[in-house]
């Protein structure tokens, strides 16, 4: 049962990507219905087997490492795979009405689709250094081809923008990776982190260790580093969009995620804890501030990602040299944090397309008199907008939660300025969308109704991520299952 | 002002670097933990080829090599994705010289013998696919400088599939061994010699095609199409 | 010092370049070409450094073919944003000028 599971998990999504290849777009896109349902079955089957039995090693080729590739099947990656599957689902659906099937050019998206869900579930699963390298290059070709996709002169440029940062990042990674064979000689995340404990104070592996988060911030779009996030963010198509920010990103913060917690105790430092936590912080001030400026719908959205990330950084400060069950809280407010944002942030991109594609306009300022005729797709902005501004019950506000009381706990009262600063900036852009929205309008009444299958999947998405914050105790007691090593 | 940016960026990478230097020297002389290449060693037997840098790629860790050959074709499809032109190949570029034409004849079919003798060398000395391909493609290259008609080269259905069959004939094999077999990529005991061949072979022809598609992917028309919202 | 440390220290002196590079110059193709001096040093500290304390080493030479292929993947895809780029906004680089106010 697990071996057709995880054939399945592995090779779906890479067999569409060939065989959507073949085909048109429309071909593609009944052929993505099946693969997609398949998939989500899987990752369903996958999650459920997990919370009965527990995580396990995989090993790929019958070579179990250091020689060979393992994947590492636990609670914290099938419940991402499973998000993952929700998300890629809702925005492959979404891409299938809101992209024309007559540019010639459409039919390579469904490749590149399945390309990217794949390299997703490979970074998930990934627990050897090289093969994350590997998986994220895979993630960020597909993606930049996503953007690039129709070849208007913007659009090449955010995504040589997008493709040279993602290039340096992913190098910087490389750089440690290397680093970190020469030091330990085994590229196994599991081994290294075990050697890692016996052998602390190595000057080396501590700088290959800063040398991979560097890496993985410039490819999470951390502050300063942001700087490529919302021309690509922006200028994609919505259902790319949606992908990039509810997905993409949180790829390479899991990579860094994962790094620290196996190897931050034993070769991290206070001083780079706070700094990746004091970076995360000015993330959110910064990158909500900005969101406030920005004259376009969609860079809106895109700011609002670079500051929603920024709450994940404060996993660094408040997972080291804490408590176990500090430890815990902290690491479910993350998880509880990506899953809510990559739900809510697919839906307002969705919804943002709506509404563009209603206006026939990207500018916040053009919205006026769009609250008379589209208050379906307004709707969802709002709600996904409640989660982002963590409020009661969303998924959004249990995850601060958490963070909060973690911080609490662990004495760094700082951060906890940050959460409810950020918590009242994204407000103020949420109701900027909203006033510009129902302020009436002399003349504009020229709004073309979207299908209602385009506004019913972010309203599916936003209510997923209001229902987070009621679900949350099922969520992340898979999560946080205990691992056994060597089962 | 731009000057002083320019100062401080050496200042930093200068830094960058001594700090890489100092690490680089205490990892050198400080290395703990065990020696992969010993293990690599003892499961040569096993492995099904001769050449251990073969085996690594493609059987202890095959899975880095199908997610290459993914971002291989994914560049690829980015690529072609742009051309807008009905044929990737511009008939104007298509030249009619003698001393070319004589020079082809006799190039072409010796490169094609390299390019089949890499593939075959791999199993036991340094060669194999990538080689092979880029071999083949270099060929392409020539072809299409030297004014070689090459009717394949259009963004239609047989450039995807060449495109693709490579990874396609891996990810069978995946899957096979997954079903039959222990797990993904397990491939059966005696029979890890064939299919590495067999993917080798496949893999070859795809990488050539990638590569080829990509240096003819690049002329474009003149009518960008409007973004979303912009009109 | 072994040759392969030699091998990784220059690996060294090559990646700080293209870093400086890649920041400094305006040039696309100048940025990529300095992209792939970044790589190249990373090979070569990567084989380098393994070499150095395991003698020869053949799954990271297998790595490093591994990197080459991603490396040449991505420069490729890059050459063909450039060019197609170039023909279309006639620029080089992704500098701002004053002609660009107003659009996005």
């Amino acid at each position: 049962m697990m071996a057709w599971l995880m054939a399945g998990l592995l090779f779906t999504p890479l067999a569409w990507a060939a065989l959507s290849l073949l085909a048109d777009f429309r071909a593609g896109w009944r052929l993505a219905w099946f693969g997609m349902a398949l998939q989500a079955t899987v990752a369903v089957l996958l999650w459920l087997a997990i919370a009965q039995e527990g995580g396990f090693y995989y090993p790929l080729g019958g070579w179990s490492a250091p020689l060979g590739i393992e994947l590492r099947v636990d609670g914290l990656a099938v419940t991402f795979i499973l998000m993952t599957a929700t998300v890629a689902t809702a925005c492959g659906l979404h891409a299938g009405f809101y992209l024309d099937p007559d540019k010639p050019w459409q039919r390579y998206f469904w490749p590149l689709f399945w390309f990217l869900w794949a390299g997703l579930n490979g970074v998930w699963l990934g627990a050897d250094l090289f093969n994350l390298y590997v998986g994220l290059e895979l993630i960020s070709l597909s993606a930049v081809g996503l953007v690039a996709l129709g070849g208007a002169a913007d659009a090449l440029r955010a995504s040589l923008r997008y493709l040279l940062a993602a290039l340096v990042g992913s190098l910087f990674y490389l750089l440690g990776v290397a680093l970190v064979y020469g030091q330990f000689g085994t590229l196994s995340l599991g081994g290294v982190a075990q050697l890692a404990g016996e052998h602390t104070g190595l000057p080396g592996a501590g700088l290959a260790l800063a040398l991979m988060l560097a890496g993985l911030a410039l490819k999470t779009a951390l502050f300063p580093l942001h700087g490529w996030l919302p021309p690509a963010h922006g200028i994609a198509p919505s259902p790319v969009s949606a992908l990039l920010s509810a997905l993409v990103l949180k790829a390479s913060f899991y990579i860094a995620a994962r790094l620290w917690l196996e190897l931050g105790e034993p070769q991290g430092s206070y001083g780079v804890a706070q700094l990746m936590g004091g970076l995360g912080a000015l993330a959110v001030l910064w990158g909500s501030w900005l969101a406030c400026l920005q004259p376009r719908l969609k860079q809106v959205v895109a700011y609002s990602s670079v500051a929603q990330i920024g709450y994940l950084f404060l996993l660094f400060p408040l997972t080291w040299q804490v408590s176990e069950q500090v430890s815990q809280q902290a690491q479910q407010g993350m998880t509880l944090q990506v899953i809510s944002h990559a739900l809510a942030k697919a839906a307002m991109f969705l919804a943002a397309g709506n509404l563009i594609l209603s206006t026939g306009s990207s500018r916040v300022a053009d919205l006026a008199g769009v609250g008379r005729f589209l208050p379906f797709s307004l709707f969802s902005f709002g709600l996904a907008g409640v989660s982002l501004m963590s409020l009661p019950p969303s998924g959004g506000f249990a995850a601060k939660w958490l963070l909060l009381q973690a911080s609490l706990a662990s004495g760094q009262w700082w951060w906890a300025l940050v959460l409810v600063a950020g918590g009242l900036l994204s407000a103020a852009y949420v109701f900027r969308i909203y006033r510009a929205s129902f302020q009436e309008a002399s003349g504009q009444d020229d709004f073309h109704h979207p299908p209602r299958r385009l506004e019913a999947i972010p309203m599916a998405l936003a209510l997923l991520s209001l229902g987070l914050g009621l679900a949350g105790d099922q969520v992340l007691s898979v999560m946080g299952l205990p691992f056994e090593e060597g089962s | 002002m731009k000057c002083r940016g320019l100062v401080s960026l050496l200042l930093l990478c200068a830094a960058l670097g001594w700090v890489l230097v100092y690490s680089l020297w205490s990892i050198a002389f400080n290395p703990v933990g065990g020696s992969l290449p010993e293990q690599v060693s003892k499961a040569m037997a096993d492995s099904g080829v001769d050449h251990p840098i073969t085996a690594v790629l493609l059987n202890f860790r095959s899975y880095d090599t199908l997610l290459e050959i993914g971002v291989l074709v994914i560049a690829a499809i980015a690529g072609i994705s742009m051309a807008r032109l009905p044929s990737l190949e511009d008939p104007a570029f298509r030249t009619h010289d003698a001393l070319l034409d004589a020079l082809q004849r006799w190039f072409v079919p010796l490169m094609w013998l390299v390019a089949g003798y890499l593939v075959w060398a791999g199993a036991h000395q340094p060669g194999g696919a990538f080689q092979a391909g880029a071999v083949l493609a270099a060929t392409g290259v020539l072809m299409r400088l030297g004014g070689m008609p090459m009717g394949f080269l259009q963004p239609g259905y047989l450039l995807r599939a060449g495109l693709i069959l490579g990874f396609a004939v891996f990810l069978l094999v995946a899957l096979v061994t997954a079903v039959v077999g222990d797990a993904f990529l397990a491939y059966p005991a005696g029979t890890a010699k064939y299919l590495i061949l067999l993917i080798e072979l496949f893999l070859t022809l795809s990488i050539a095609m990638v590569l080829l598609s990509l240096f003819v992917a690049a002329p474009v028309n003149d009518a960008p199409e409007s973004q979303e919202g912009h009109q | 010092m072994t040759p392969d440390l030699f091998y990784a220290f220059t690996g060294l002196v090559l990646f700080i370049t293209g870093l400086f590079g890649i920041i400094a110059l305006q040039h696309l193709l100048r940025k990529l070409l300095a992209f792939n001096l970044m790589g190249s040093g990373t090979f070569l500290m990567l084989v380098g450094l393994a070499q150095h304390r395991n003698g020869t080493d053949p799954v990271v030479q297998a790595l490093v073919l591994t990197g080459i292929v991603v490396a040449i993947a991505a420069t490729a895809l890059a050459l063909v944003l450039i060019r197609r780029y170039y023909h279309l906004a006639g620029r080089v680089s992704l500098e701002r000028d004053a002609t660009d106010e107003g659009r996005p």
